[in-house]
């Protein structure tokens, strides 16, 4: 690569657009873009557009592709009780982690965001069960939650406080107990986005305002979350999406059950498309929770992102 | 207004304040560590244990250390063999994405031409486009190329969705760079590769590991499409091993425990080592984008 000045017929000070002759600048552009265009379209952009053409046939994903049948299986999924209840459990979960994950997230970045000795030491441990698997955090949680001596019905018994639930096993309760877990899990994400957030806040602006009088809760109210606003909405983003496409922890605690209690609309595609062969209406159901992601996400970023990223660019 | 004579006592004050307040702080602080350590270090002192002990006192040391239950899976060869697969993956994955990525990155980085918004854009439209949405027809995708029971089959798709977050933030890393770099570069006979391989790609160091470690643990932890594409007991991820081994088990819950523990050490060493880098991938993804 390193030939010597001396052989470059182009002269050393050129006009910048010229630094590169144009037919390597095309070359260059395709052939660097080629292996990420190639994977792209072939693994991401195909199968979403074959998901919605598939979604159109009663098909079990062997024989061929015949039997089309229009629009039926977006009516049947939509007019079917189970996954209407599980678009429903999908809700309740995003809504219950804005009401109850976030801010406890929040409050608790609040604590060991600055001047707490030992903070990093807490940042550690909360940030923890982020990086394991929710294989792993579902099978540990399966023995919290086990009916006949689990950690938690051991601890209310010690406590004398009853003789506990059999937590994943009950319909009422199998859905808030996942949803516990989901907590556990990935409060610490939150937490690490407001610690982020909050270090690029100027500690001037907090300690000027108590100097001229406010409250500490004052400081918080209109200083502080203010301050943290995209960060915040960035968080809420991320939470409602993941909300809406979580499957794994469920898949590994419960399976959707007891009787389809905590149903999520990709465990019912998983069930529908891979267990009982109908890949046609599991591709409708797939392409029902990317509608219903994708107005969200587009909606979100139209109404409530969008003086974050103006000027940024990205995710247009 | 402050009158200054009241400024200093203020400020003593203020410091008093200061000091009182940390013990709320840590005691909240402290219980949601509990809550979090409890279930880790209960699950692997299980592994230590019998059934009946941990039937009866799960919360108790064990009464002797039992390794019974951890020896057992370290002999056995299906442990060793789930870590190979997913190392073997997790690896190939990285190192695919950072190439490509850094590659397409560059592009949108530093050369105009008509169209490469446009094109930028196409390729950060994946960002909406999660796994799970596509994974049926995934699965009909891989099945026709014959990378059904193949880690081929899950380390291309896992390249494939990560590359948009990938591309936005090298992208943005790669802008930082001085354009004067790169006029050296070329008047001193670099080509375009030559400079993305020997200058761009050693600088950019920083943006690679955090872009490196997100995706570590994002593929040593997958989970949908393992399960779906490896129904060989020999190609199945840890993810996968540990599933399986709770449905063979049952009830067995110390071997369980034991299984559980060991599958969770690789994470928590690779955490503690990065957890630097992992933070300022989050971030990157999230706070910036």
């Amino acid at each position: 690569m390193q030939s010597s000045l001396g052989t470059k017929s182009t002269p050393i000070i050129q006009p910048v657009q010229r630094r590169r002759p144009r037919y390597g600048r095309i070359f260059t552009i395709v052939l660097f873009l080629l292996p990420a265009a190639a994977v792209y379209i072939y693994f991401v952009i195909l199968p979403i557009g074959q998901s919605v053409f598939y979604s159109l046939f009663r098909w079990n994903g062997l024989g061929p592709l015949e039997n089309f049948i229009g629009l039926d299986n977006y009516t049947k999924a939509l007019g079917d009780k189970v996954f209407v209840g599980a678009l429903s459990h999908n809700l309740l979960i995003a809504v219950l982690s804005i009401v109850i994950q976030l801010p406890l997230s929040l409050v608790l970045a609040l604590l060991v965001a600055r001047h707490l000795p030992g903070r990093s030491v807490f940042r550690m441990i909360f940030f923890l069960p982020y990086v394991l698997s929710d294989v792993t955090t579902g099978v540990i949680w399966s023995f919290v939650y086990k009916p006949d001596n689990g950690l938690l019905n051991t601890a209310l018994r010690n406590l004398n406080l009853g003789d506990g639930q059999a937590w994943l096993g009950t319909p009422n309760l199998a859905l808030y107990a996942v949803f516990v877990v989901m907590c556990w899990k990935y409060f610490g994400f939150h937490l690490i986005l407001y610690v982020a957030g909050l270090q690029q806040i100027p500690a001037d602006l907090e300690e000027a305002a108590k100097m001229d009088g406010a409250s500490n809760f004052q400081v918080l109210r209109h200083i502080t979350v203010p301050l943290l606003g995209g960060t915040i909405r960035i968080s809420v983003f991320l939470s409602i999406l993941g909300a809406l496409q979580y499957f794994d922890l469920i898949w590994v605690m419960t399976l959707g059950g007891p009787v389809n209690a905590s149903e999520t609309m990709a465990t019912y595609m998983i069930k529908n498309g891979f267990q009982r062969f109908q890949l046609g209406y599991g591709s409708a159901v797939g392409v029902i929770l990317f509608l219903v992601c994708f107005v969200f996400s587009l909606a979100y970023q139209r109404m409530v992102l969008h003086r974050d990223l103006a000027g940024s660019g990205a995710l247009t | 207004m402050l009158k200054t004579d009241s400024f200093s006592s203020r400020a003593r004050s203020l410091e008093g304040q200061k000091i009182l307040g940390y013990i709320p702080r840590y005691v909240i602080s402290i219980v949601v560590s509990l809550l979090v350590l409890i279930p880790l270090v209960t699950t692997a002192l299980g592994g230590f244990k019998t059934n009946g002990e941990l039937q009866s006192a799960p919360f108790d040391l064990p009464r002797a250390f039992l390794w019974d239950n951890y020896s057992k899976i370290l002999t056995a060869s299906n442990f060793w063999r789930q870590i190979l697969n997913s190392s073997i993956v997790m690896v190939a994955t990285v190192a695919l994405i950072l190439f490509i990525a850094s590659l397409a990155a560059y592009i949108f980085a530093r050369l105009n031409f008509p169209g490469r918004e446009l094109i930028f854009n196409f390729f950060t439209l994946g960002m909406l486009f999660p796994l799970t949405v596509a994974v049926l027809p995934l699965y009909i995708t891989l099945r026709q190329a014959n990378l059904l029971d193949n880690l081929l089959g899950i380390i291309l798709p896992q390249v494939a969705f990560s590359l948009p977050v990938a591309i936005f933030i090298l992208r943005g890393f790669f802008r930082g760079i001085p354009m004067e770099l790169e006029d050296a570069a070329y008047i001193d006979g670099c080509g375009s590769f030559g400079f993305f391989w020997r200058i761009l790609l050693p600088l950019s160091r920083p943006a690679l590991a955090t872009v490196g470690v997100l995706n570590l643990v994002g593929s040593w932890n997958n989970f949908l499409l393992p399960l779906l594409v490896l129904n060989k007991e020999d190609l199945w991820t840890l993810p996968l091993g540990v599933m399986q081994y709770q449905g063979q088990y049952g009830s067995d819950w110390a071997s369980i425990m034991a299984f559980v523990t060991l599958s969770m050490i690789p994470a928590v060493i690779f955490y503690f080592l990065a957890e630097r880098q992992l933070v300022a991938g989050l971030t990157a993804g999230a706070v910036k984008g």
